[in-house]
């Protein structure tokens, strides 16, 4: 029954690495992620782009995975939390997570993290408004968004720094 | 001993930088070879009996492996306080989604149809669906009444107050059910071989729980079973029981397939099929003086258990206890029963029939205000508990209580009074309405009563190898901070860094039963414990010879490596005992309820758009006394949660149910709080030198949750004008209500509308 399905092939890079897949054309970029690259960095909340958990940058966008067709994502360029960090320090941002408190169980932490990255990459120095703003497309059930937009507040203000 | 401290100090989580990378393992990035996926077909309709089951064509049935109640090899049931609940359905189904077959097939896409493709025919019985169904015995559904349990608390005698009153203020309250909604659903991986027996890795609280269920489920011995918690993506309370569920399905499947089953929820399934926050109904009835003094009351509280009896009689017992509030009663008389409905089980979640009661007791405190024509706040400042008063229970509070400094600091840094002169001037003529309210609270730590001494927790602590130490409890993580406090408390003891200090997967064969992860114990009870067993080990190094009193860290280190490189290993281990005076009486219901109060003083500030009729939170005070804080980046991550989570309770979050079974069971129709509904909730610490737990840390987990929605509600009947007395309070209960009250007015021909 499985292998009477027609699969197909599509090519796509990503965190910076070409890859060409046998996918399923329906099959989600998330389960595409996770189960055939092994990238489980990128969760999977509620299954209808609602909890942002899933959140990937397609092409410099942020998107649900959970809603993405992996066909809609041949030739682009994927960036999942996996393609954030360096094997020898973190991202200033996933630094800014851990110091102020912005992850606690964990499990939003990645698709956050996706998103107050684009949020920076769109707007350096975001407001508090902006940064609420920019958040407000994942939910955390754990910390009432404070810390989380601390970090975010405290990202940007390194990368001036900087 | 090194003076550097580590104890009360932001230092980095255990698992913090596995977490922002991604890198943490939850349930779902696991996988074993050979591993099967399990699927549950769960029932249709709320009661009735099973007539038949058909399998229709057009599914390849025979590369299933199907599991009935019929191939249980234990007792069927999900094992926890009274076995009442089967793991899988036999004959009668006693909710809508109760768990009746399950599937496994090694494709994880074709489960969905292959479940809709069991076609079950029922014969239906009569079922209840609320509180007052239940009560009035519409049908019975449970035991011979429809009642799990039944509390009475009795202090002083109150027939004499009555007359004696200047004012008897009565007041119903009603909550609703509330999903944890934790971001992680539910899931397990289950294996078994006949040499090892089961085992269970799994996204859970309480992996001791789960332990018990199994055995008893799987007819296992204890060293047949292990239980082996994951990474956890949030759990609230909701992965305190239904974990025992999942897993024995997941258990079965893979005793009957030989294969590794992994059982994932989505989302639908999780919120439909598993526990949420009983529904409540509160009766008040409350004999006040002139001057605002309780002389007495009679307070009725009744939770809505669903079908079986899970957690409730404690969730009952908690929230009865908290009934009261933080105020003394010189005589009260509290009712509460717990009723059965045809809803599937309501469980644990955070504060745990707390927030239910403490709603009613603190709307109604204002309701009382309102009465007398006196300030809300001089109430409760002439009934809050003192030092050396008792509890409804007869606790003598011995703790240094302040509530009236905590009530003071709280106002003063809500700018309360200046605002609420501002609101009174500003509300006239606008199209919004804004409003200021106050909650004050308590939120006991640990187990309820008798609990503690019961459980009779075990901790280790061992030295290792490399000269480090090793935390050995069973106290799981799922975002709180345990792995992290729990190491600091062990580093702070033996004078280490903070660093030298790790701690054991919660994983029972290597790990002993500290007791579950709930009930706001964590650092307070186990904590201690493990400051104990540390304890132990110094003395175990220094007796040996190998260490001095007042050693450095660097002199522990080496005496630790050479101790276990000389004997082969070195732990030491505490058990729970009751302090002095904590004596609980189960008969009597009565006695020391807790070991220790949390206390707190919640201030909301809310605008009411009188177009939308939505409610905005502008400002929120959240100031409590827990204690010492042991971890301050940790704490504050708590309550600003718990308040999160309260603000959904008093305006989002609505559970719609229809013949027992939730209709909204998905995020994009079950709301929670976003970061743009919330404002930077502003959390703030007093200390008062009662300290109980390990460096004087008492509970904090839960207490968060107990203020929020009485602050809010009080703060939009501030606004408005109008008396509210249920939550969720949503923009279209503020629509009706405000077009009622314009029609009365109306009517009356004082069409002032609000004021």
């Amino acid at each position: 029954m499985t292998t009477s399905r027609l699969q197909c092939e599509v090519s796509l890079t990503v965190n910076g690495k070409s890859q060409t897949l046998l996918v399923y054309p329906m099959e989600r970029l998330l389960d595409v992620l996770r189960q055939q690259l092994g990238l489980t960095g990128t969760k999977e909340g509620c299954g209808e782009g609602e909890c942002g958990s899933c959140s990937v940058l397609m092409n410099g966008e942020l998107v649900t995975s959970c809603l993405v067709p992996v066909l809609q994502a041949q030739g682009a360029q994927v960036v999942t939390i996996e393609g954030l960090a360096l094997p020898s320090h973190l991202h200033p941002m996933q630094q800014a997570f851990l110091d102020c408190g912005g992850a606690q169980c964990g499990i939003c932490t990645p698709g956050m993290i996706m998103a107050a990255y684009h949020l920076l990459t769109k707007k350096p120095r975001p407001t508090a408004r902006e940064i609420k703003d920019g958040l407000a497309g994942n939910l955390c059930r754990c910390t009432g968004y404070a810390q989380i937009c601390e970090a975010v507040a405290a990202a940007a203000a390194q990368g001036d720094r900087e | 001993m090194k003076t550097e401290h580590i104890v009360g100090v932001g230092v980095p989580r255990k698992e913090g930088w596995d977490k922002v990378t991604g890198r943490v393992q939850y349930i779902d990035d696991m996988s074993l070879p050979n591993m099967l996926w399990g699927a549950t077909v769960r029932s249709s309709i709320p009661r009735g009996r099973i007539k038949r089951i058909t399998f229709d064509a057009g599914i390849p049935w025979d590369e299933f492996v199907i599991v009935s109640a019929k191939d249980i090899p234990g007792k069927n049931c999900v094992a926890l306080i009274v076995d009442d609940q089967p793991c899988l359905v036999e004959a009668i189904v006693n909710h809508p989604e109760e768990p009746i077959l399950l599937l496994a097939h090694r494709d994880q896409h074709i489960l969905p149809k292959a479940v809709e493709a069991v076609a079950i025919d029922y014969e239906p019985l009569p079922a209840v669906f609320s509180i007052e169904e239940s009560e009035r015995q519409a049908a019975i559904i449970w035991g011979t009444d429809n009642i799990f349990k039944r509390y009475l608390i009795e202090q002083g005698d109150l027939e004499p107050v009555w007359a004696q009153a200047d004012f008897v203020v009565e007041g119903e309250y009603t909550t609703e059910a509330q999903e944890q909604l934790y971001i992680e659903n539910n899931g397990v991986i289950a294996s078994f071989d006949r040499e090892r027996g089961i085992t269970l890795w799994g996204s859970l609280q309480c992996p001791y729980y789960v332990h018990k269920a199994l055995m008893k489920l799987c007819d296992l011995p204890e060293h047949k079973v292990r239980v082996v918690q994951t990474e956890t993506g949030g759990a609230f309370g909701g992965k305190e029981e239904y974990p025992s569920m999942i897993a024995g399905h997941a258990a079965l499947l893979a005793m009957k397939s030989g294969h590794p089953v992994k059982i994932v929820y989505d989302r639908m399934e999780d919120m439909v099929a598993t526990t949420k926050r009983h529904p409540s109904r509160t009766r008040h009835r409350t004999a006040v003086s002139r001057e605002g003094k309780i002389l007495g009351g009679e307070i009725e509280f009744v939770v809505d258990g669903g079908a079986y009896t899970t957690l409730t009689p404690v969730v009952l017992s908690r929230g009865t206890i908290h009934a009261g509030g933080p105020y003394y009663w010189p005589n009260i008389r509290i009712h509460a029963k717990a009723v059965a409905t045809n809803a599937p089980p309501h469980g644990a979640f955070r504060g745990f029939g707390a927030p239910q009661s403490l709603f009613a007791m603190e709307r109604h405190m204002d309701r009382i205000a309102l009465t007398l024509g006196i300030s809300a706040l001089e109430l409760r400042r002439r009934n809050f508990l003192k030092t050396g008063q008792t509890t409804t229970t007869g606790q003598v509070i011995r703790d240094p209580i302040d509530l009236d400094k905590l009530l003071d600091r709280a106002l003063g840094l809500a700018d309360y009074h200046r605002k609420k002169e501002c609101f009174r001037a500003e509300n006239a003529s606008e199209g919004w309405k804004k409003g200021i309210g106050v909650a004050a609270f308590l939120h006991g730590a640990g187990f309820t009563g008798s609990g503690e001494r019961t459980l009779g927790s075990v901790v280790g602590v061992e030295g290792c190898r490399d000269g480090g130490v090793r935390v050995l409890v069973s106290s799981t993580e799922f975002g709180q901070g345990t792995k992290t406090v729990l190491c600091q408390i062990a580093a702070e003891t033996l004078g280490l860094s903070y660093e030298d200090a790790d701690i054991a997967p919660a994983d029972t064969q290597q790990v002993p039963n500290s007791g579950p992860t709930v009930a706001s114990r964590t650092v307070m009870v186990v904590g201690k414990l493990v400051e104990s067993a540390a304890r132990g080990l110094d003395q175990t190094l220094i007796a040996s010879g190998l260490l001095r009193a007042g050693h450095s860290r660097e002199e522990f280190r080496e005496a630790c490596a050479n101790y276990v490189a000389e004997h082969g290993a070195l732990k030491s281990w505490a058990q729970y005992q009751a302090p002095p005076g904590i004596v609980w009486d189960d008969e009597k219901y009565r006695g020391e309820a807790y070991a220790a109060f949390a206390w707190a003083v919640y201030i909301a500030e809310v605008t009411v758009d009188l177009t939308s009729y939505s409610v905005s939170v502008d400002d929120f005070v959240a100031l409590q006394e827990v204690g010492r804080v042991l971890h301050p980046v940790l704490a504050r991550g708590q309550i600003a949660g718990g308040v999160a989570q309260g603000i959904g309770y008093a305006l989002y979050e609505k559970v719609v149910w229809q013949q027992g079974r939730m209709q909204n069971a998905q995020m994009t129709n079950y709301i929670m709080p976003t970061s743009v509904d919330v404002p930077t909730i502003r959390v703030y610490f007093e200390q008062l030198g009662n300290d109980h737990g390990a460096f004087g840390a008492k509970g904090i987990g839960e207490l968060p949750i107990d203020g929020p929605a009485p602050a809010i509600v009080n703060a939009i009947v501030d606004a408005l004008g109008i008396n509210f007395d249920s939550i969720p309070l949503l923009p279209e209960n503020i629509f009706e209500a405000v077009a009622r009250y314009a029609q009365t007015e109306s009517q009356g021909g004082a069409a002032q509308g609000l004021r």
